[in-house]
């Protein structure tokens, strides 16, 4: 097994950089492709689970099976269940030391940045290949103080109770298509447990590499914020460049429970084969804080509307998003917020760029349940779009049942405008350099919610997106 | 040997429409020019089409630099050649840190060779550098983490263009009604700014309807535009003359000029 050398990597990487990928002649086990009863039999067989979990899977299959496509968002005609492989696992089982790691695999996260950002500023690393977590990390004074921080399959077997409260109860497999196809077929993701009062200072990360082809990536994570604690969790994605698609469809199932507060970031720059079908939902308790930090780059088409559910009085959320639709991609991301209880409040800032043709969309919600008296809501989306054949539309829908609101809702679209080019290029700024500045400058108020290496990695990869584009 | 921008018979049309008819000048490095005229002149025409701005399309005559004719160049390239425009108006870059802008452009204009990507000027010695540079001009250090000009008051962004004009050093600056809309402090202050920039190694045009500027910065040359020619130059007498009388004598002398600056201060009016 070797990784392919970057002169050797598939055609039409374009100015991709995480487009190579590594062999699977020595995998440990590949399902065949497609999905039915058997697949997802020899997956909860693979993974020697309960007969609940089992029970579970085959009930989600019938619900993904008994289920249309979804009529709205994006363009998935294309997309083929039956051309997947729904399981692939690329070693034994997961280490505790890169070193102990197959050397290609490894290799391909020292490229991705991850073990060196883990010495540096991390409090604990996951990394999933494919559809396995092969390596993992938690610091030792963490672990002290009851933090749990494993891969999703691991909690199911080490922490029962816990798992069997929480699992699919935030997001029941019934919620949606996709939602039902990760429950049939989940496998890897994040689970976390921060114990009342306990503060992560550091970062918690995941990364989630694809590398086979017609690869279905279908992590699962539950991550809960026991009261009055505090932790931020970041996840990162890449895949290689391939000419048949691939589907990552994840579900994310958060709870912050009283005065506890809970960061999500993610900083997701998939190939431009992915299709990213996500669901991910918080459900923040008294004077909690959830937010969602959402970066959205690559992929063909991504469907992901991070949601928050604001359960009791004082609970607050809040989502920062930024979608970058380059060519051939469309971007249908945003946010929903749901106030369930009074005196609740919610703020979406999200930013959309498109460039080369790409489609970005705002799709968001937010909801008012009767007797949510005195919640207050603040939705903003700015769209940027660079040149006439790139697109941007905005889908805000609000529901309100209560009198006693304050819903403010703001939309702006524009274009980079001519006398800002000129200017900066009269100050010796090439049209490229000014472009990308104004862009950095568009999403910067969202970059600066970053810790800096995150940021740093945000703007670096705006500008790869920027660079050699214009003129 | 001091260089040259040379304006040889330049004719520029905005929108299809001509505005500059013919315009020549010379101005060497060390040299201060006033440029005036009445509104709809092309003063600022001239301004924008010496920086290349797209739209303005130069349809006749040449911009050199020691030489080197530079119609067709981009803005960027005009820059990296030495050419400053401090703008009339200067524009708004939300998210742009005014430090971060500045950094940029000194290290493409300190070194035009370089590319897309490549190292910045220092950041220890582009601190020391703005900090200094920030204090002559009486700005507050928090400016530099402000984004560019997004807030800023009318002094603010005159002043701002003039500390990108400081540390950008060009051998040309071109000033655009830099005095206009300000009090008469931020004048003073923008005038002095101005006076310690240009020496031996800045030739200037100034671009202005007031005579402080000039007080402090006294012309050699003095050229009066009127329906998009230069039809008179002189020396700062002419510009103290014209603060004084107004452009009315100018027009007799010039009646067919005077024609044309009436027909394009209409077309602006409508």
């Amino acid at each position: 097994m070797s990784t392919d050398a970057p002169e050797t990597e598939e055609v039409g990487i374009g100015d991709y950089q995480f487009g190579f990928h590594d062999s699977t002649d020595d995998y440990e086990f590949k399902s065949r492709k497609g999905l039915d009863r058997e697949i997802v039999g020899q997956i909860s067989e693979m993974k020697n689970e309960p007969a609940w979990m089992r029970d579970f899977r085959l009930k989600s299959l019938e619900i993904f099976e008994s289920r249309p496509m979804p009529g709205w968002g994006g363009d998935m005609s294309k997309l083929d269940f039956n051309d997947i492989y729904y399981y692939m696992k690329a070693t034994k089982g997961q280490e505790r030391s890169w070193d102990d790691v197959p050397e290609d695999i490894r290799k391909t996260y020292d490229r991705l940045g991850i073990p060196e950002a883990e010495k540096k500023f991390l409090s604990g690393v996951k990394a999933q290949y494919d559809s396995e977590v092969v390596y993992g990390s938690l610091k030792e004074d963490l672990s002290k103080d009851g933090v749990l921080f494993t891969d999703t399959d691991s909690a199911l077997r080490e922490h029962p109770e816990i798992f069997r409260e929480y699992f699919g109860t935030i997001i029941p497999p019934e919620d949606n298509k996709f939602a039902a196809l990760n429950s049939a077929v989940w496998s890897g993701g994040s689970f976390i447990y921060v114990p009342p009062g306990v503060h992560i200072d550091f970062p918690l990360q995941a990364y989630f590499r694809i590398n086979s082809q017609n690869m279905g990536q279908f992590e699962r994570t539950l991550i809960i914020v026991d009261e009055g604690a505090s932790a931020h969790y970041v996840e990162g994605c890449t895949a290689p460049t391939y000419s048949s698609d691939s589907l990552h469809s994840a579900v994310v199932e958060i709870v912050v429970k009283r005065g506890g507060r809970f960061r999500y970031t993610t900083i997701q720059n998939w190939s431009n084969n992915v299709y990213n079908l996500v669901t991910k939902r918080a459900m923040a308790y008294g004077d909690a804080l959830m937010e969602w930090v959402d970066g959205n780059l690559g992929s063909r088409l991504t469907m992901k509307y991070p949601a928050i559910y604001l359960m009791e009085p004082g609970a607050r959320g809040e989502t920062l998003s930024i979608a970058f639709a380059g060519d051939h991609q469309h971007q249908d991301a945003g946010a929903k917020m749901v106030h369930c209880a009074p005196d609740t409040s919610s703020r979406i800032i999200s930013k959309s760029i498109s460039k080369d043709g790409g489609r970005s969309s705002y799709r968001g919600l937010v909801k008012v349940e009767d007797g949510a008296h005195h919640c207050k809501s603040n939705v903003v989306c700015d769209a940027l779009i660079l040149d006439s054949d790139s697109k941007s539309d905005t889908y805000p829908y609000i529901e309100v049942e209560e009198q006693d609101v304050a819903i403010e809702h703001e939309a702006s679209v524009s274009k980079i405008a001519e006398e800002q080019l000129f200017y900066l290029m009269s100050r010796g700024l090439s049209e490229a350099e000014a472009s990308a500045m104004i862009v950095t400058g568009f999403i910067e108020p969202l970059v600066k919610e970053l810790p800096m290496e995150y940021a740093v990695e945000m703007n670096r990869l705006i500008e790869l997106q920027m660079e050699g584009s214009v003129g | 040997m001091s260089s040259l921008l040379k304006i040889t018979d330049l004719h520029v049309s905005v929108a299809d429409t001509p505005i500059l008819k013919g315009v020549n000048m010379e101005i060497r490095q060390g040299e201060i020019h006033a440029l005036m005229g009445p509104n709809g002149s092309g003063k600022s025409t001239l301004a924008y089409a010496l920086s290349g701005h797209p739209n303005y399309s130069i349809t006749g005559g040449s911009i050199e630099i020691d030489g080197v004719n530079i119609t067709e160049q981009e803005a960027d390239e005009r820059a990296r050649l030495g050419l400053f425009l401090a703008f009339q108006y200067p524009v708004v870059i939300p998210g742009v840190k005014v430090a971060d802008f500045i950094r940029h452009a000194v290290s493409n204009i300190r070194d035009p060779d370089r590319k897309e990507g490549e190292g910045l000027i220092g950041m220890r010695e582009f601190r020391t550098e703005i900090k200094a540079r920030m204090e002559e001009l009486g700005m507050d250090l928090e400016f530099a983490r402000r984004y560019l000009n997004d807030g800023f008051s009318g002094g603010e962004k005159k002043r701002m263009e003039i500390l990108q004009m400081a540390m950008l050093q060009p051998k040309f600056a071109i000033l655009d009604e830099t005095d206009s809309g300000l009090d008469s402090d931020a004048v003073r202050v923008v005038s002095e700014g101005l006076a310690k920039l240009s020496g031996p190694d800045m030739g200037v045009l100034i671009i202005t309807h007031h005579e402080r500027l000039l007080e402090f910065n006294p012309p050699q040359y003095t050229h009066v535009m009127l329906g998009g020619r230069i039809v008179e130059t002189g020396d700062a007498a002419l510009a103290h003359d014209l603060h004084a009388n107004g452009y009315a004598t100018v027009r007799e002398r010039h009646p067919e000029a005077a024609a044309d600056n009436a027909r394009a201060e209409e077309a602006a009016a409508v």
